[in-house]
């Protein structure tokens, strides 16, 4: 089983805490990888928040191809970060760990956000395909104020090896997510978290129900819908298709991923809607074992359960600073001194949700909407 | 030198030529008359033989010759009066002195053409060997990495949807607040929540009145009562009004086939509708005889069947080939679609169905651009029927699963699989493993399966199989009673019997489909297109249904 550990704070904090949360939650021998997701940064990045950050690793040739590829799209390069890595004994360094970031071309200045955004994944995908029959050069995200760092190895000795502590960046969200040793030959494109246009999720389980809804989101026309190297990309996409581009209220995810029985259903004030969504997005629909941690472009982080809740899940801390995470140990790493009485458990209705900030913690129920 | 008589008989047939040969144990059989009763095509009589009889009654051997007349069960060799290999004598012998047996150099082929007449039959293709869907096998079985389900303890949502479902981006909602809320009076095209396997199309005509009792009680009790909303399909040639007002409409798909036989009654009892029929099938096609349109032989028109479909009896009631108004997808079609629609205001899904064909993913790219199709029906080439030229169901049609599996690939790259509902027919159940054949067609892409003659087998112990046993469907002269319109033969089928096996059936089927989709973990939806989960031992067909090659 993956191991979460997403910490959402009002506070800058270090993206350490979260490896170390995952090392509280290590059971064996653990070298599959690591994968660091930042949103609202400090440090380095403090005066960059409202330009884009591309994320990626890449050889001096696919340095090269990104470069050229940016400077003929127009992107002005304004900053550029690589963390100060250490050799660590079981991790094989790649040439470049970048972090660049971008001011928009000219004639995208002025465009809408949507529009914006739109450039964005699609300059992430036309990197990819530049990048992956050689793998020259991996990209995992480009948004404003958001940074992602992976790679294979232990996340305590990657933690070592980004120089993490040193390097000075800080969030005031993390996702960490550790591969367990069942996984095997991993590839870098199938590490969580997964980015689309300010969207993340992680999660930990198999998707049994993978192939039909990869099937399905790839016919809705959106050319992120891609890549699938790993069952759990979909649950991100799931979120971007029903937030962003249906615009659906963030808790309809839940009623999407798991919909209720009809019976359940006509208790809800909603009802009419869901029975709708029950059958328009009926492929979406998951069967879990998996349990999902995520973020979304307002900087709101979430935890939800499959429909038979097979997955753990925690969620503690105290206002200001809240850890959502895949083992009660890892909420103990990273909140010690909470009141571990009023710790949460999200039960298969439960979706937990907390605003930027980490004020509270909302658990929305799904049989009461 | 030969005599006369030999001669005479050099155009007589063997037995060796005919498919059965009766085996009769003269020393167990008590002459009591039952077989040659009961056989329905008179292939056996009794008869009396010359006996030689060679006794010795002395201390030493004394032998003696003598002949006696006795009396046995003779089978003959008229090719219209061929043994079918029902059994029926074997099952009304008391003392189990006679049985058919199959005869693998027969040339029933090449002689059953008497009179210019092709051979004709019941039944389904003659083909006894492993079906494709047989072969297929589930082999993504969760393990320790995530922990398979419990058939009998997980809660299990087997149900399927028959309609249009809209893309999402249709749907009629608005978001108010932190609420989705759905615009009243906005038309959402009808969809119906049902199991995702049904009683495909046997038309009141083709089943005798007994066996479609059983088979609507059946489905009745298993809505009803056991919650599980299994729905039949009426076929060609109408329903008794009595149900067409009933409450019951609501578990029958009504078809409307090229001859519109018994639409007569339907319109008329329209207005007196309590209930809408689950659906409206369109038959343009039929898998087991492609290109031939309904048949049901004048042997079967009496009555009762007369009345319903608004035709003098005796008569054969062919239906054209294909609907005479047809012609072209794109208007005739969707016209049909939606007149069927219109007549139900909308509320009733309407949808075609074909028969297998390279042709299917050219309808069915017509249908998903047609707003009023409700699904597609493809009917694949073991599918049965009750009367149909030998040759078309030999030798004519497509098999099931390449053709769903293409037309379902096809709506992937459209992103319209969850739109338009495929359904797949034609030998689910062929080799007896309904849920397993039902459960690979889904994984292919089918959102529900028929089944027809696996109803008639394990309902009514129809004897039909793929050695061409019985198969005399268009004769009524059904033995078992399912298919023929004598009172005297189906008065043998007793329906409550039937309704049983029906519902036995079903609560089987659903028990099998949740060992199957439970270490898939697979529970609450029906995994539709779920491809990983299948694995087949020859690697050409897993290349051709783009599934896993295992061995």
């Amino acid at each position: 089983m993956c191991r979460l550990s997403a910490i959402t704070s009002s506070d800058y904090f270090s993206p350490m805490e979260n490896i170390h949360a995952l090392e509280t939650m290590k059971e064996g021998h653990d070298g599959s990888g690591l994968g660091l997701m930042l949103k609202d940064m400090a440090g380095p990045f403090a005066d960059y928040k409202q330009y884009p950050t591309l994320s990626a690793i890449c050889s001096n040739k696919g340095l090269g191809m990104l470069e050229g590829y940016m400077k003929a799209q127009g992107f002005i390069e304004k900053f550029s970060w690589e963390p100060p890595i250490k050799n660590v004994p079981g991790v094989e360094r790649r040439e470049h760990y970048i972090a660049k970031v971008y001011d928009y071309p000219a004639r995208y200045k002025d465009r809408p956000k949507a529009e914006q955004e739109d450039l964005l994944m699609h300059t992430r995908l036309a990197l990819r395909l530049m990048g992956e029959p050689d793998g020259s050069l991996f990209v995992f995200s480009f948004y404003p104020d958001v940074l992602t760092l992976k790679e294979v190895g232990d996340p305590l000795q990657l933690g070592e090896f980004f120089g993490i502590e040193k390097s000075g960046i800080k969030s005031r969200i993390v996702l960490a997510q550790g591969r367990q040793n069942t996984n095997y030959a991993i590839y870098l494109y199938a590490c969580h978290p997964f980015f689309i246009q300010g969207y993340a999720t992680m999660t930990n389980g198999e998707n049994t129900a993978f192939v039909p809804i990869r099937e399905f989101l790839t016919g809705r026309g959106n050319e992120g819908y891609t890549g699938y190297n790993s069952d759990s990309e979909v649950f991100t996409h799931i979120m971007h298709y029903t937030n962003r581009t249906l615009g659906y209220p963030l808790p309809y995810y839940k009623d999407i991923i798991t919909p209720m029985k009809d019976a359940e259903i006509e208790k809800r004030s909603d009802g009419a809607a869901l029975r709708l969504l029950k059958k328009s997005l009926r492929p979406l629909c998951i069967d879990g074992p998996n349990c999902v941690i995520g973020f979304t472009p307002d900087g709101t982080v979430f935890m939800v359960q499959d429909s038979k809740k097979l997955r753990p899940g925690a969620v503690g801390g105290k206002a200001g600073k809240y850890a959502l995470m895949s083992e009660v140990c890892g909420v103990d790493s990273a909140s010690p001194d909470r009141d571990k009485s009023t710790d949460i458990f999200p039960m298969k209705y439960d979706m937990v949700i907390i605003a930027p900030g980490a004020q509270e913690v909302q658990v929305w129920n799904q049989l009461h909407g | 030198m030969e005599s006369a008589s030999r001669l005479d008989k050099n155009h007589q047939l063997s037995l060796k030529e005919l498919p059965y040969i009766v085996q009769w144990r003269e020393d167990r059989c008590t002459r009591c008359g039952r077989c040659t009763a009961v056989c329905p095509m008179k292939s056996i009589e009794a008869t009396v033989y010359t006996q030689r009889v060679v006794s010795s009654e002395g201390s030493g051997p004394e032998p003696k010759v003598s002949r006696r007349l006795t009396q046995v069960v003779r089978q003959v060799t008229d090719i219209d009066r061929y043994c079918i290999g029902c059994g029926t004598c074997t099952l009304v012998c008391p003392t189990d002195a006679i049985f058919p047996e199959y005869n693998f150099q027969h040339k029933l082929y090449h002689v059953k053409n008497k009179g210019g007449i092709p051979f004709m039959r019941g039944g389904r293709r003659n083909d006894p060997s492993q079906s494709t869907l047989d072969k297929l096998k589930f082999t993504r079985i969760s393990m320790l990495t995530d922990p398979a389900l419990d058939a009998g303890r997980h809660e299990f949502r087997i149900r399927t949807l028959l309609g249009r479902n809209l893309p999402a981006e249709q749907l009629p909602l608005t978001v108010q607040g932190d609420k989705l809320i759905a615009a009243a009076g906005s038309f959402v095209p009808p969809v119906r929540e049902i199991y995702p396997i049904r009683i495909g199309s046997m038309s009141i005509g083709a089943l005798s009145p007994h066996m479609w009792e059983g088979l609507a009680m059946g489905i009745t009790y298993l809505n009803e009562v056991e919650g599980l909303p299994v729905v039949m399909c009426s076929g060609e040639g109408g329903m008794p009004p009595s149900i067409l007002k009933s409450r019951y409409m609501k578990y029958f798909i009504l078809q409307i086939a090229s001859g519109y036989f018994g639409w007569d009654e339907i319109i008329r009892a329209l207005p007196d509708m309590i209930e809408d029929p689950a659906a409206i099938e369109i038959k343009y096609g039929q898998g087991a005889k492609p290109g031939d349109g309904g048949l049901l032989q004048a042997y079967k028109v009496l009555g009762r069947i007369a009345k319903i479909r608004g035709v003098p009896q005796f008569v054969d009631l062919a239906s054209p080939p294909t609907h005479q108004t047809k012609y072209s997808i794109e208007e005739a079609v969707a016209k049909m679609i939606q007149s069927m629609s219109m007549a139900w205001g909308f509320r009733v899904p309407v949808y075609p169905k074909i028969s297998g064909t390279k042709t299917a993913r050219a309808v069915l790219n017509n249908l998903a651009r047609n707003p009023y199709a409700a699904a597609l029906c493809i009917d694949g080439e073991d599918g049965g029927t009750g009367a149909a030229y030998n040759v078309s169901m030999d030798k004519m049609g497509h098999p099931i699963a390449s053709n769903i599996r293409d037309c379902y690939l096809d709506l992937v790259k459209q992103g319209k699989q969850n739109e338009l509902p495929l359904i797949a027919a034609g030998g689910v159940g062929k080799g007896g493993n309904l849920a397993a054949n039902a459960a690979a067609l889904i994984m292919l892409g089918a959102s529900a399966v028929d089944t027809g003659k696996y109803m008639m087998q394990a309902a009514a112990g129809c004897f039909g199989d793929e050695y061409n046993r019985c198969n005399v469907c268009n004769l009524g002269k059904c033995p078992r009673g399912i298919t023929t319109q004598d009172p005297k033969l189906y008065r043998r089928l007793d329906p409550d019997k039937v309704a049983e096996r029906v519902v036995e059936v079903f609560k089987a089927a659903d028990v099998e489909l949740k060992k199957i989709f439970a270490p898939l973990g697979r529970s609450t939806e029906l995994p539709i297109g779920m491809s990983d989960a299948l694995g087949v031992n020859d690697k050409e067909i897993a290349d051709r249904l783009q599934i896993s090659y295992v061995c």
